[in-house]
């Protein structure tokens, strides 16, 4: 049955491919190979999105061993990656051996269970936080993902601009400055009237991503039925984000986009919430840039954001392979070192305590103890916000209708209106 | 075939009821020869399409059966991951045809087509007409018009983003450093879809104006030489002779161009970070629109719908514009 569906679906697919996009010439890499190098190791790919930090432990796994030799595949946005996933799993071949994903959309994932190995070992039981581990969990008991990181957020700031303002610039002051959400807006009026051509957070959308993830349920309920429409909580941080972003302190760019990128290095924005994650993000795109620093504090008491597990898709020629690394880099040591490269922070109960965490400082974020500062946020954390299999989509939706706000396209009431309609058409 | 056969036959009805004894031996000549016959028949007519076959074999196991399959799919209920549902009749058309955002894109995707194969055929021919002129170091100039082709339109489409920056890109800021406002690239929808057709041109122009040069140089030399005579200039040498001429090869790139422009999908599916077409997916084209309801909404039998009425609209349009080119020429007192 599952077979011959999911031949069905293949032709399918491909019949669709080849009939639409024949001339089209989407550039798309082909993964052929049967899996093995020139000189018969076995090769494996990892497929990763944004910053996982893998760098250097795949290359210590290549040094350490000489059966296989690991790749890895980094997708710009976790956007991409998704489309890319969801492409090969319904084609039924293509993709890499251990497949990275990120917490918005593992439920949908969770759905199609049977297309991902059972990681259940004995030698990882305990390894990650409890709720790590159990949304991972299928309800007849399959581990079909390791945990990696986890997002606690903080305040990401720059010190030289709020000095612009007049405003305190140490990571103490900051942080109290920052405590609700209300108290953040309001510092951020001020700062605007006093450097009005800099913004005060990084993006309307990022803004209300992070006030979303503080609402344990957003767009659907506890049986997964979708509430974004009634749900008075999403209104209000639809309502507060494009008044603010009216009120000019919004960037009014997207996430992602190039010209967010590049804001970066304009002197774009003063502040933005960032996961341990987005530090990497930062430091990359703001290279060279000197004044950023964080504060130990996020508006509203805690937020998470992102994170993500490694799974290992049952199509792969070398699940055993690809399993072994899975387990090897979602270990404590190397989720630590990932961590030191880009700030992903560790899902795993371990690391959590490891002195080496707790003790790091980044000096480009002025020698901040950033991994106090994490470790404070996640502790902070009183519940894990529930997303169903159609938070990712509609979480899209959710940010295209403020998008269109800040660009003017829609007033505020016309662009819930067709939010609304977007919902209605996701089914 | 004519005088073969008729030779086999003369054979044949001599010896045949003349000598009795000689019957075995003939009759069989004759089985053979008529044997023979039938094979040679078979072989002129047969033959060629054996010797074409290869192409329609490959055509329908690529083109026939996928378009087949398409339309199976496209009456059924059909979730991306959860495969073939029930049977739904016209009912993924219909929701096609109710959604707004399919009329979107159509509107889109007519837009782009428009702003992208006009100037390039126009510009195309031009080149070409300059192509063909007596240049220096001429196959560098040749050659290079069509690097821009062999680039791929991911890292087109990655390089036309910063230059089409809404804010930090390069166009931009060349239009306020000379006083101008900034255009929103991203953002208007007439500004995204000239955006996006200039990566279309950038792309295809240059393919184009080869096409083009290798049927001008099919052109006679000596019909130039006489119009010369005749104090023909060179832009009306180009105007009234080279392009009437070249005309059953302006009417294969601008079918081409049609097919290929209607089904736009990596410039504005690269456009942005969602790959919806914009915040109000003001450049969604239909093949985007298919890839959001295929991979994005997961729904494959509506994403076949669209497939299929997308056919449809590019058969209408190659039609037409058949017609607009015969007409073009037909006017100007042309038979080609």
């Amino acid at each position: 049955m599952q077979t011959s569906k999911s031949r069905r679906v293949r032709l399918a697919t491909s019949a669709l491919l080849a009939l639409t996009l024949a001339t089209t010439a989407a550039a798309c890499g082909g993964s052929d190979d049967e899996g093995t190098t020139a000189d018969g190791k076995i090769k494996l790919t990892v497929a990763t999105f944004n910053e996982f930090g893998y760098e250097e432990l795949i290359e210590e796994y290549n040094a350490m061993q000489d059966e296989v030799v690991v790749e890895q595949k980094k997708a710009g946005t976790a956007n991409e990656h998704q489309d890319n996933l969801y492409t090969k799993l319904a084609a039924g071949s293509g993709l890499s051996d251990i497949e990275a994903v990120e917490v918005d959309w593992w439920a949908a994932l969770m759905e199609q269970a049977d297309a991902f190995e059972d990681l259940s070992d004995p030698e990882v039981e305990g390894r990650w936080l409890d709720w790590k581990t159990e949304a991972a969990t299928t309800d007849d008991g399959r581990l079909i993902g390791y945990g990696t990181d986890i997002g606690p957020e903080g305040i990401c700031y720059r010190a030289d601009l709020l000095e612009k303002a007049g405003m305190p610039t140490d990571r103490e002051e900051v942080a109290k400055m920052f405590t609700t959400w209300d108290d953040y807006f309001e510092a951020g009026r001020q700062f605007v009237k006093k450097v009005p051509d800099v913004a005060w957070y990084d993006s309307s959308g990022a803004t209300a991503q992070a006030m979303i993830n503080q609402t344990e349920y957003s767009f659907e309920d506890e049986d997964n039925n979708v509430i974004a429409a009634e749900n008075p909580q999403v209104k209000e941080v639809f309502d507060t984000v494009t008044a603010l972003s009216e009120e000019g302190l919004s960037t009014q760019l997207v996430q992602w986009a190039e010209d967010w990128t590049a804001s970066f290095q304009n002197d774009g924005f003063a502040t933005m919430a960032c996961p341990g994650w987005m530090l990497g993000v930062i430091e990359g795109n703001a290279e060279g840039v000197e004044g950023w620093d964080i504060a130990n504090v996020f508006p509203g008491g805690a937020g998470l954001w992102g994170g993500s597990y490694l799974t290992v898709p049952t199509q792969g020629d070398h699940v055993e392979e690809a399993k072994e690394l899975a387990k090897w880099l979602t270990a404590p040591e190397q989720q630590l070192k990932a961590f030191d490269a880009k700030f992903t922070f560790p899902s795993q109960v371990e690391a959590l305590e490891d002195p080496g965490l707790l003790d790091h400082t980044s000096p480009f974020f002025n020698d901040a103890p950033t991994g106090q500062i994490l470790a404070d946020r996640a502790e902070a954390i009183e519940f894990i916000p529930h997303k169903g299999p159609k938070y990712a989509d509609i979480n899209t939706a959710f940010q295209q209708a403020i998008q269109r706000v800040d660009e003017g396209k829609e007033s505020p009431e016309d662009a819930w209106q067709s939010f609304l309609a977007d919902v209605e058409r996701l089914g | 075939m004519g005088v073969g056969s008729t030779a086999v036959k003369q054979v044949g009805g001599a010896g045949g009821p003349a000598s009795p004894t000689r019957a075995r031996p003939d009759s069989a000549d004759v089985r053979r020869s008529a044997w023979r016959r039938r094979l040679s028949r078979l072989d002129t007519r047969v033959t060629p399409y054996v010797f074409v076959s290869p192409f329609f074999l490959l055509f329908l196991l690529v083109g026939m059966f996928p378009l087949a399959y398409t339309a199976f799919v496209s009456v059924h209920q059909w979730g991306l991951l959860s495969g073939q549902g029930d049977f739904a009749g016209l009912d993924n058309y219909r929701r096609v045809l109710e959604d707004r955002y399919f009329w979107n894109a159509l509107r889109n995707t007519v837009s782009i087509f428009v702003l992208s194969s006009v100037p390039q055929v126009v510009i195309a021919l031009v080149l070409a007409g300059l192509l063909d002129t007596q240049l220096r170091a001429r196959n560098l100039w040749r050659m290079s018009v069509l690097l821009p082709f062999v680039v791929a339109p991911a890292a087109v489409a990655l390089i036309f983003g910063n230059v089409f920056g809404d804010r930090y890109g390069l166009v931009n800021e060349v239009l306020q450093g000379i006083g101008l406002e900034p255009i929103r690239w991203h953002v208007d929808t007439l500004a995204s879809h000239v955006a996006i057709a200039s990566m279309v041109n950038w792309r295809w122009t240059g393919y184009n104006a080869l096409i083009f040069l290798a049927a001008m140089q099919a052109v006679p030399r000596d019909v130039y030489e006489s119009a010369a005579l005749d104090g023909a200039g060179r832009i009306r040498q180009f105007v009234s002779m080279t392009v009437p001429m070249i005309r059953p090869t302006v009417l294969f790139v601008v079918i081409t161009s049609t097919i290929g422009g209607l089904q736009i999908f990596a410039e504005p599916r690269l456009f942005d970070t969602a790959g919806l077409g914009g915040s109000d997916r003001q450049y969604q084209t239909l093949t985007m629109y298919l890839w959001e309801l295929g991979w994005r909404v997961r729904d494959l039998g509506m994403a076949s719908a669209v497939a299929w009425l997308l056919f449809l609209i590019i058969v209408v349009f190659a039609v037409v514009n058949l017609l607009i080119s015969r007409r073009a020429g037909a006017l100007r007192g042309v038979d080609g």
